[in-house]
């Protein structure tokens, strides 16, 4: 009796694991957004910059203007999503670059470029900041998000896929002077923790910086994404943020 | 001429006939009452509408990006997936109103079902799941001891409908995912660990920015942080 119960139970297992693999398998095979998945669950150790970096290194800011290509991102008033981040990053890289930043990005065209692709370039770079730039019609004002991995010590290889883990805290502290700067400015600033792909394997501080219109107590918009003047708004409240986080001494 | 015995047996037959008659037509009878009784007995399976009671529910507001606790009272059927899948058609259902603080179109019959999973094989599975982080599910039988159970996995099936009509963003898509898992844990607290179907199969993300591919640890719907 007890060998007949355990079968069933041991046969139910099997079906239930065919039936997670057809899922998982047949998720992966479908679509344009199947390849990316393929390419983004390639496991790929990341040789982590062991300490941030001493005073006196160069400082170096990647703009990471999210979507394009394949990927147009989301709808926004009027324009596509990639078509915006690539606008704002090029509003970004000019205001750092009289600054005497160095800017890396990570597309320069509407072209496909995968998250790991992104990430590549990103820890390539070797960067103080890394930004990922997005834009939206839900909520208002400007959306700070930092990787939700949990903090951990700074390994010499770290798992692909959570390589932001070591850099977490950093990631935090940056959000902190973006945030500052952009109440400075008078914009209403959102703080919040997610799963970021692509951000997680950045061995970089690094904060995804989604701009919203901004809204009115009751809502109402007040200033549209497009709106030039809204936009420059965000990018020196952003450079003036990172100009302070260069004179910061980086903690370790 | 009939010889006697014949006309004895033909009585006792008769009379034996006659009897048996009477004790089936009897027999009869009294099935049909047991038919009649039985028919108006209180019926085994509990009625379809259920009793309100209190449900928490976590409701997202785009403007401050919180999530908001939110009691409401909702008919909730004892069965766990049933009561899940009611709990967020209420959550989708706020937030397909006309003055939503986070408005998603779609509504209650977005969510397609709810499957309840144990969790006890999946804890070296609940990073971020690109490689289909599931390892060796165990389908929770109905007639299991529910105290005896341990933590859950709940698998929720969107429609895509509900997937293609949701606002592009990180903070809307995030905060979507948020709630869900967070009104999950409120109804079913062994419910630790939720994942993500598209139509059942398992898309990349939800609207653009959401990872769907990964397992969410309930717990971290809970109020969101703020950096540093
Ligand atoms: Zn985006």
């Amino acid at each position: 009796m007890r060998w007949i119960k355990k079968s069933i139970w041991r046969r139910r297992v099997v079906w239930a694991l065919a039936a997670v693999f057809a899922v998982a398998g047949s998720g992966r095979s479908s679509g344009p957004i199947g390849a990316k998945a393929v390419a983004q669950a390639t496991p790929r150790p990341v040789a982590a910059a062991a300490a941030p970096t001493a005073p006196g290194t160069r400082f170096v800011v990647v703009l990471d203007a999210a979507h394009g290509g394949d990927d147009p991102g989301g709808r926004l008033n009027g324009q596509s999503e990639e078509a915006f981040t690539l606008a704002m990053g090029v509003r970004l890289r000019s205001l750092l670059a009289a600054r005497g930043i160095q800017v890396v990005t990570t597309r320069e065209s509407d072209s496909t470029v995968d998250l790991v692709r992104r990430a590549e370039m990103a820890n390539h770079a070797n960067a103080q900041v890394c930004l990922s730039l997005h834009g939206t019609e839900s909520g208002s004002g400007v959306h700070l998000y930092v990787s939700n991995l949990a903090p951990a010590q700074p390994a010499r290889i770290a798992p692909w896929k959570t390589a932001q883990a070591a850099w977490v805290t950093r990631s935090l502290a940056l959000a902190g002077t973006l945030n500052s700067a952009l109440l400075q400015a008078g914009m209403t600033v959102t703080l919040g923790r997610t799963s970021l792909p692509g951000v997680d394997s950045m061995t970089c501080p690094a904060v995804a910086v989604e701009l919203a219109p901004e809204r009115a107590p009751g809502k109402k918009v007040t200033a549209e994404l497009d709106d030039p003047g809204y936009q420059a708004r965000a990018a020196e409240a952003l450079a003036a943020a990172l100009v302070e986080w260069r004179g910061e001494a980086p903690q370790p | 001429m009939i010889p006697r015995y014949q006309t004895v047996l033909f009585v006792v037959l008769l009379v034996a006939s006659a009897a048996m008659g009477v004790a089936l037509w009897q027999l009869r009878e009294r099935a049909h009452q047991r038919l009649l009784s039985s028919q108006d007995s209180t019926p085994t399976q509990a009625p379809e509408v259920a009793p309100a009671e209190p449900a928490t529910i976590y409701v997202a507001n785009d403007t401050d990006g919180s999530l908001l606790a939110q009691v409401q009272q909702l008919p909730l059927p004892k069965d766990p997936g049933a009561r899940a899948r009611a709990v967020l058609g209420k959550l989708l259902d706020l937030y397909a109103a006309p003055d939503a603080g986070h408005p998603v179109p779609g509504g209650a019959n977005s969510i397609a079902q709810v499957f309840l999973m144990q969790a006890e094989n999946l804890d070296g599975a609940t990073g971020k799941g690109g490689s289909g982080g599931v390892s060796s599910p165990t389908q929770s039988p109905a007639t299991t001891d529910p105290m005896q159970m341990g933590p859950e996995l709940a698998i929720v099936n969107l429609t895509g409908a509900f997937a293609a009509g949701h606002p592009s963003g990180i903070e809307t898509e995030t905060l979507t995912v948020m709630s869900i898992c967070g009104t999950l844990h409120a109804t079913l607290p062994r419910v630790t660990e939720v994942r993500f179907l598209v139509d059942g199969q398992l898309r990349a993300t939800l609207a653009g920015h959401a990872d769907l591919t990964r397992t969410y640890l309930a717990t971290e719907a809970m109020p969101t942080e703020g950096a540093r």
